[in-house]
């Protein structure tokens, strides 16, 4: 039966850092980072829907009424922006920040402070770009702002500003984090830990973080050379001075398909996860996920020119670019394999999280398919820009990414509250959402392959589009039933959800090993890993049988009866501080202090941006300065 | 920022080393040659921007890049220690390196600044 | 409460041995290689199709603005004297002195490492050499030096005709030089910072990390440095 107790009745208060709206201002600790990152994500994600179903009533019979055409280009943009920045990337964000550090054994992660500065800046660049809302202002040049369309010749309002500065301030705080996670990747796995006996989870995260640490300088380069246009005058977009329309296209896919991968990578992981617990066999083929999830980040790198089979590069660089997409389906369809020879043979238990996880894998197939069929440039001279692109990218995103984060989320609400979420409003939540996901996106196929274009706000009647526009648009609003349910969900379970153990699920990794919630050293004692699977090989040996291990019993501490605190422990504890907050403000009031260039206060933007560099610069020192955490000898 | 150990008052030789943190890097001496081999170089490229002939051949920019390349190199080696480094740290330079690399050719190709057989 | 019979827990060795910021300071010279790629990238793009001039290696009259003859000048005189805005004597010798800048950096790091090994009696070349103050200082004011150089270079060119804004080269062009010069000039601060410790605390062997980790990236923006002179001012 639930208790009012969030936490094990052996827990000290103290094991778990201090409460009040300070210490979430000032903490440091990754546990509670990766919890702001997936509240703060979950609330976008409800602002994206929103601006989604917008859409889907305006387009749900020819010759819609609901908005104008300038509010829905305003709409199609942010919707699209807001669902991969502010949602699908923190909520990653939040399963690396919370996961990587319990799944490898260490404590924290390389730069507890960078990893607090990281999440206040998305926060602030997220508010910074939606403040255009306000002022009806919001981004209305797509997700991806082609040139010359947002150069200011075309583009004169403070839309296209609000989008390249808030992109250009996200960007921050992804290149932040992933120089973190990589740090704590190398260095901090607990002894024995070796890369080959890593959770898929983080392997996974692994890889990402390469992807952006080499993606995201192109689009900030990219984005400059909009910002410097823009606001200095510049050329690098100016028709008239011969600059080239394809160049913010290479750049910007440049970025944009590392970025894909980077949006799918961690749920796949996530999926890597949760199948082999709810199996009860390992993953099948570890190391060729590994391989094949390095060979995707690799191909990643040398297919973006696929976005532009339309605009005429030639059939060299045509053929090419087809050649190496058609090849990364390879390493992708591996994965799927694998997943399913992990299932196949076992004890199988059907819990909300592994119908999430298996749904990603049959969904993802379809989003897989029409991909390869994009991947043949004189049939995607059909498919370009019209629905069955949005067909394609709704199912790898949605029913792909969403699925997995969703399975995530449910798999992992425990060991991050302690108290599982209901299951019975999880399959409701599941349910609606699979149909919803379903009617939404797999009628798009055939009205875009019937021709309907994208980024229309109107469509007329007679063309053959109707009804399949009638069932995406009820499938969004099941999608929102079923969103709406499992916001519920979170809600009531952090209180009255029944409470977990150390492992709820019979899991093999070393977060499962730790209390729910973990404490706030993660480990008393840091394990000393001895295989792949060290719960297994302690709980359920029969389990993890046939994997490779060392020779010799598991090492994985069993816990203590009573949770103690850190300070009886003797660990030593970061210190909480504001300064990283303070700096991602000041750096995002510094990068906003650009509008008022385009107000015509270029005088009052210059003494923002100095003011405002001046307090970050004094606060940066500030932190540099501080050590980290308490002395010890 | 986290010390990987408890502070001493001086950090011997041999600690620095168990920790990886020296190796026998190059001395006085080696830098001595490694500044004269790049100042070297430079004159060459230098000179070579002078010489019309050879400006107008086809040898030119494939030269020019491989004296560049090599002073590149030479640094990163050397001043960078990366040749005595752990091999950690030639991996997380050399992949992003390859594939910025990758990224400069594809566009220029892609933007028919080089052609496949001509020089462009 | 912690007691004193309580052991302290440790901190964990790293995995590799390998100090966190040296691991971090490579992964972010890893992703400044793309940085400055796409600059790069852009730069070589746009070469040659700039539509009004000034032009990198073609001669150029800054007096008028054009291609057409300085006032005074015959067509035979100026066919036989390039004068491209890019100005390669000068930029030979800021090439030079931040090559240079490198030694002083390396020389200042062994410095610092070395500092406890200082025999008893140093001569004076040893002193020199063992000086991480002075060669800390030299490398800042060799950065500063190539920053004074790259001052000169780019008021020269406003002076010539040549803005950020007046074509696809000063576009580019400025935007590259530009963003390797407000890395170096990054550096030069950082620097000035490692030198104010060195006379406030003195830096020892023990500081020899964070000295490491300034001298990479100095060096790199060095190596950035070593491609640019070759893609945009010697290969036409």
């Amino acid at each position: 039966m639930a208790t009012a107790a969030a936490r094990p009745a052996y827990a000290l208060p103290e094991s778990y850092g201090a409460s009040g709206v300070w210490s979430w201002l000032t903490t440091v600790d990754h546990k509670r980072i990766g919890a702001l990152y997936m509240y703060t994500a979950l609330a976008w994600f409800a602002v994206g829907g929103l601006e989604a179903l917008i859409m889907r009533l305006q387009l749900y019979g020819p010759n819609g009424r609901v908005v104008s055409a300038e509010t829905f280009n305003q709409l199609f943009t942010m919707h699209g922006t807001t669902m991969i920045f502010l949602v699908v990337m923190p909520l990653s964000a939040a399963f690396f920040n919370f996961l990587i550090p319990l799944q490898i054994g260490a404590r924290d992660v390389a730069f507890p402070r960078l990893n607090a500065f990281s999440y206040w800046v998305f926060l602030f660049g997220s508010l910074f770009m939606n403040a255009s809302w306000l002022i009806g202002a919001a981004p209305n040049g797509g997700w991806f702002g082609y040139t010359p369309l947002t150069t200011y010749t075309f583009s004169q309002g403070l839309n296209i500003d609000f989008w390249m500065i808030g992109l250009q301030i996200l960007g921050v705080s992804s290149l932040a984090a992933a120089f973190n996670f990589i740090t704590t990747i190398i260095n901090m796995r607990a002894p024995g830990m070796n890369l080959m006996r890593m959770p898929m989870f983080t392997w996974m995260a692994f890889v990402v973080q390469f992807l952006l640490v080499l993606a995201f300088p192109v689009i900030t380069i990219a984005l400059i050379f909009l910002q410097f246009d823009r606001f200095f005058g510049t050329n690098f977009f100016a028709m008239t001075a011969g600059a080239d329309p394809l160049l913010w296209q290479h750049l910007f896919w440049s970025f944009g398909h590392p970025e894909v991968y980077i949006l799918i990578l961690p749920a796949f992981g996530l999926v890597s996860e949760i199948l082999p617990t709810f199996s009860r066999k390992p993953l099948f083929g570890y190391p060729v996920m590994v391989y094949s999830g390095m060979l995707i980040a690799l191909l990643g790198f040398g297919v973006w020119a696929h976005h532009m089979f339309a605009v005429g590069m030639g059939a060299i660089a045509d053929s090419v670019f087809s050649v190496t997409t058609m090849l990364i389906a390879i390493p992708t369809g591996v994965k799927i394999f694998n997943w399913i020879f992990t299932m196949w043979g076992g004890n199988l238990r059907f819990t909300v999280a592994m119908k999430f996880a298996i749904s990603l894998v049959g969904l993802f197939v379809i989003g897989g398919v029409s991909g390869v069929m994009h991947a043949s440039p004189p049939a995607d001279l059909q498919q370009t820009d019209t629905y069955f692109i949005v067909a394609h990218f709704h199912y790898v995103l949605v029913a792909g990414s969403m699925m997995g984060l969703f399975g995530g989320l449910y798999y992992y609400f425990p060991k991050i509250t302690g108290r599982l979420l209901s299951e019975r409003l999880g399959n409701w939540h599941f349910w609606l959402f699979f149909i919803g996901v379903n009617l939404t996106f797999m009628p798009m196929h055939w009205s875009g392959l019937y021709g309907m274009p994208r980024r229309i706000y109107q469509y007329d009647a007679g063309q053959g589009w109707e009804i399949f526009n009638k069932m995406s648009t009820i499938g969004a609003l099941i999608q929102a039933v079923a969103v709406i349910i499992a916001f519920w969900n979170i809600w009531r379970s952090r209180t009255h959800g029944a409470v977990a153990g150390n492992d709820p699920w019979g899991a093999p990794s070393l977060e499962w090993s730790i209390p729910s919630p973990a404490p706030v050293y993660n480990f008393a004692v840091i394990p000393t890993v001895t295989s792949r699977y060290p719960l297994w090989d302690l709980k359920s040996p029969h389990l993890s049988r046939g994997t490779p291990h060392e020779a010799g019993a598991a090492q994985v501490i069993a816990q203590p009866e009573r949770v103690r605190s850190a300070e009886e422990l003797g660990i030593p504890l970061p210190y909480p501080t504001i300064k990283p907050l303070l700096v991602a403000l000041f750096m995002t009031l510094m990068f906003s202090s650009l509008l008022l260039i385009h107000k015509d206060k270029t005088p009052l933007a210059i003494a923002g941006i100095l003011t405002c560099a001046a307090a970050m610069t004094a606060f940066l020192y500030g932190w540099l300065t501080a050590p980290l955490e308490p002395e010890h000898h | 920022m986290t010390d990987s150990h408890a502070p001493h008052e001086t950090v011997d030789h041999a600690d620095l080393k168990a920790m990886g943190e020296v190796h026998e890097h190059p001395t006085w001496k080696q830098y001595k040659w490694v500044a004269l081999i790049l100042t070297v170089i430079t004159v060459f490229e230098v000179w070579a921007y002078y010489v019309p002939a050879f400006v107008a051949s086809r040898g030119f920019v494939p030269t020019l890049l491989i004296m560049s390349g090599a002073k590149f190199a030479i640094v990163v080696m050397f001043y960078m220690h990366l040749k005595y480094d752990h091999r950690l740290f030639r991996a997380l330079f050399t992949g992003p390196l390859m594939i910025a690399v990758a990224t400069i050719v594809s566009l220029l190709f892609l933007f028919a600044k080089l052609s496949v057989g001509a020089h462009g | 409460m912690a007691t004193a019979v309580v052991p302290h827990a440790a901190h964990p060795a790293t995995t590799t041995g390998l100090d966190h910021r040296k691991v971090a300071i490579w992964a972010f010279i890893g992703s400044e290689c793309m940085l400055f790629a796409s600059l790069i990238s852009t730069y070589l793009i746009y070469k040659g199709r700039s539509v009004v001039g000034p032009f990198p290696h073609e001669w150029w009259c800054p007096d008028t603005r054009t291609q057409t003859f300085c006032a005074g000048e015959s067509a035979a005189h100026y066919v036989h004297t390039l004068k491209p805005i890019l100005n390669i004597p000068v930029t030979s010798q800021s090439t030079f002195v931040l090559l240079m800048s490198s030694l002083a950096m390396v020389l200042a790091l062994s410095a610092v490492e070395n500092k406890d090994k200082m025999p008893a009696n140093p001569t004076l070349g040893e002193r020199i050499l063992g000086s991480s103050r002075l060669w800390l200082f030299m490398t800042a004011l060799m950065g500063a030096t190539f920053l004074g150089y790259q001052a000169f270079e780019f008021t020269s060119f406003v002076h010539e005709g040549l803005t950020i804004r007046t074509n696809l080269f000063g576009s580019s062009f400025f935007t590259l030089t530009g963003f390797h010069g407000a890395h170096v000039t990054a550096g030069v601060l950082w620097l000035l910072t490692l030198l104010a410790i060195d006379l406030k605390r003195g830096l020892g062997p023990k500081d020899a990390l964070i000295v490491d980790i300034s001298a990479l990236y100095w060096h790199f923006v060095d190596v950035v440095w070593i491609g640019i002179f070759t893609l945009v001012y010697l290969i036409r």
